[in-house]
């Protein structure tokens, strides 16, 4: 009895953090964008979204090599990312925030639209990354594909700290989310620093999108969930703050995984968006943020 | 009411009474209909996001509300459609208003998501409990509406019934805009804190705007339950809410007849599609319903990048342009003649 509680509870910790390693990195690409421009891009779920699906083509339709395929379609979401900046973000001056909103959800349905025509309404299934069984540890049994998902969480970030604290673009790009004005006048190209941030959170939705894919099967509908869990995450961690993203998606993932084994599987997508209201209502600077941090920031 | 809207109302209801002589099919009064339920919820959400500047990407939920109570106390414990309606949308209010208080403390991008998170629980919640909403497979056999004992059974019936109660709520909504919650509403708008010192209590206007929104759109949804008498979780998904959001922002934010034209000019499009897809075909590309959804947001993108202020601020500044013109011209002639 006592053995079969600690497999279901490791069982469970596996699932979460296979689903919170997706929401990290999804509330890491919202991060990017906000703190680069201010704006919430309501069409990070669908580059998730389009990371996945192309994944799926490139190995299984034209049998690309898996890391091959993997680049092409991270490069292939990243120039995405860079148009939507390029035609829709860049040209508008002086904007209201209700008018962001409705270009990024503008751009969101026609991303939806284009994956949705081009890919079809079913869902895709794509082989795992390796063939290898289900490992087991103390009785619960965790996905090689977990690893991976794991594996590539760590990666990103790593490579996230590194770019943004031992490079010069890195660091131009801090200096433009402190103060933008401020780092105009230290000679940095604010413009370029949003595009860049809009090709980094594009890379980092493909990639979570490229390595969830084996396990939930992709289909076009799925980035308005996985965006908002993300923004959940991200709210949790407290905007802005990437570190406290991934911590804060982690235990989203958690909790979810574990309500959807005790309390209702139904219910369980609905948890996580009742937890985010929760945070949104009462700690809007997330469960790491100061409240001094808050008072700075518009909710 | 000013002097325009007393003739937006005369072309509005004109419009309603030719539209069916001028389409004679069954088929497109279907559609007219639909097209009147989208304007109902529409209205409301122009209230909330053109006046008190408020978005929300949550009013599917309250659509969804108000079909259920209307779809669920007719069916399983036999009240009158009427009741069951009022009883939806004093629900709905009832709602907003709880989840309004902490919501709409939130702004902009925070206010969105919130929104958009609690219809998604919404839509999650209508099709898990099957026991009260019967899943996935929905609410069969809604009775149809009577009016002083006419039974509303022929499409063209409710047809009228349908676009009269638009008029009446754009009539209420006229009424709201031209009182002191109206003004106070505005003043929000401009801006919160200024409205804030000027002595309105930005909290309860923004709550009690919200909760009127949400009244229209649950009257909007139980005459959805009442039409096609069958409801299930499908079309009450969180795509819904954002399409209410993108006709509001396609029509003009900043007037109330900008809702009523963006509902009615993006609820017909898909026929517009389709009768253009022949045209289409003549000249060899193939168009497919599919691509509808393309259209749709690159006319709400192509609005927002250029047309800010929508189309229906568009269309006044065409008309007085081209009015000018016309002026010029007649004055060119007396010039002339002179």
């Amino acid at each position: 009895m006592e053995a079969g509680l600690t497999t279901d509870m490791l069982q469970f910790l596996f699932m979460g953090i296979q689903r919170g390693a997706i929401y990290a990195m999804v509330a890491m690409g919202f991060n990017m964008i906000y703190n680069a421009t201010g704006i919430i891009n309501f069409a990070q779920g669908e580059f998730v979204v389009l990371g996945g699906l192309m994944m799926v083509s490139m190995t299984m339709a034209l049998n690309l090599s898996l890391v091959f395929a993997f680049l092409l379609s991270v490069v292939f979401v990243t120039v995405v990312g860079i148009l939507m900046e390029r035609l829709t973000i860049n040209p508008v001056r002086r904007p209201t925030v209700l008018r962001l909103i409705i270009i990024t959800i503008a751009v969101s349905i026609l991303l939806k639209g284009a994956a949705m025509c081009f890919w079809g309404k079913g869902s895709h299934y794509m082989r795992h990354f390796t063939d290898a069984p289900p490992l087991e540890i103390m009785g619960a049994y965790i996905l090689p594909q977990t690893l991976w998902i794991i594996g590539m969480l760590a990666l990103v970030v790593i490579g996230y700290v590194a770019f943004f604290n031992y490079t010069m673009t890195g660091k131009c790009m801090r200096a433009c989310a402190i103060n933008r004005d401020a780092a105009r006048l230290a000679g940095i190209n604010d413009r370029r620093m949003v595009m860049l941030s809009f090709a980094l959170s594009a890379a980092i939705g493909a990639i979570a999108g490229i390595i969830i894919t084996p396990i939930i099967q992709m289909d076009y509908a799925r980035g308005a969930l996985l965006g908002l869990k993300g923004f959940g995450a991200a709210v949790m961690g407290g905007l802005g703050n990437s570190m406290g993203a991934v911590v804060a998606g982690l235990l989203l993932g958690i909790i979810e995984a574990g309500s959807g084994g005790y309390i209702s599987s139904h219910y369980m997508d609905a948890i996580a968006l009742v937890i985010m209201l929760g945070v949104l209502f009462v700690r809007p600077g997330g469960l790491f943020g100061s409240s001094e941090m808050v008072r700075l920031k518009e909710f | 009411m000013v002097v325009r809207d007393i003739i937006g109302f005369c072309i509005l209801i004109a419009l309603v009474l030719v539209m069916p002589h001028a389409v004679g099919n069954d088929y497109y009064i279907g559609v007219l209909i639909f097209a009147a339920f989208n304007c109902l919820a529409c209205i409301g959400l122009s209230l909330l996001m053109g006046y008190a500047g408020q978005i929300s990407l949550g009013h599917g939920a309250f659509i969804a509300i108000g079909a259920y109570a209307s779809g669920l106390l007719t069916t399983k414990l036999g009240w009158s459609p009427w009741t069951a309606m009022a009883a939806g949308a004093f629900a709905a209010m009832g709602i907003a208003f709880i989840v309004g208080i902490p919501t709409l403390r939130l702004k902009g991008h925070y206010l969105a998501m919130a929104t958009l998170g609690f219809a998604s629980i919404i839509h999650i919640v209508a099709v898990a409990a099957t026991n009260l909403t019967g899943g996935p497979a929905g609410v069969l056999n809604i009775p149809r509406l009577s009016l002083f004992g006419y039974r509303l059974d022929s499409d063209i019936r409710f047809y009228y019934f349908a676009w009269a109660a638009v008029v009446i709520g754009l009539y209420l909504a006229f009424n709201l805009i031209h009182s002191r919650v109206g003004r106070g509403l505005r003043a929000i708008h401009g801006s919160e804190d200024a409205a804030g010192a000027a002595g309105i209590n930005t909290a309860a206007y923004k709550v009690q705007v919200f909760v009127v929104s949400a009244a229209y759109a649950s009257v909007s949804g139980s005459l959805y339950a009442y039409y096609v008498n069958y409801i299930d979780p499908g079309p009450f998904d969180v795509m819904h809410s954002v399409l209410l959001v993108t006709m509001v922002a396609v029509g003009g934010l900043h007037h109330i007849w900008g809702a009523v034209v963006g509902a009615l000019l993006l609820s017909l499009l898909p026929e517009m599609l389709s009768f253009t897809a022949g045209y289409l075909q003549v000249i060899g590309i193939q168009y497919r319903p599919d691509y509808d959804i393309l259209v749709y947001g690159g006319i709400l993108l192509v609005i927002m990048l250029f047309l800010p202020e929508g189309l229906f601020a568009g269309m006044i500044a065409g008309g007085k342009s081209v009015w000018n013109l016309v002026k010029r011209v007649i004055r060119g002639k007396q010039v002339v003649r002179e």
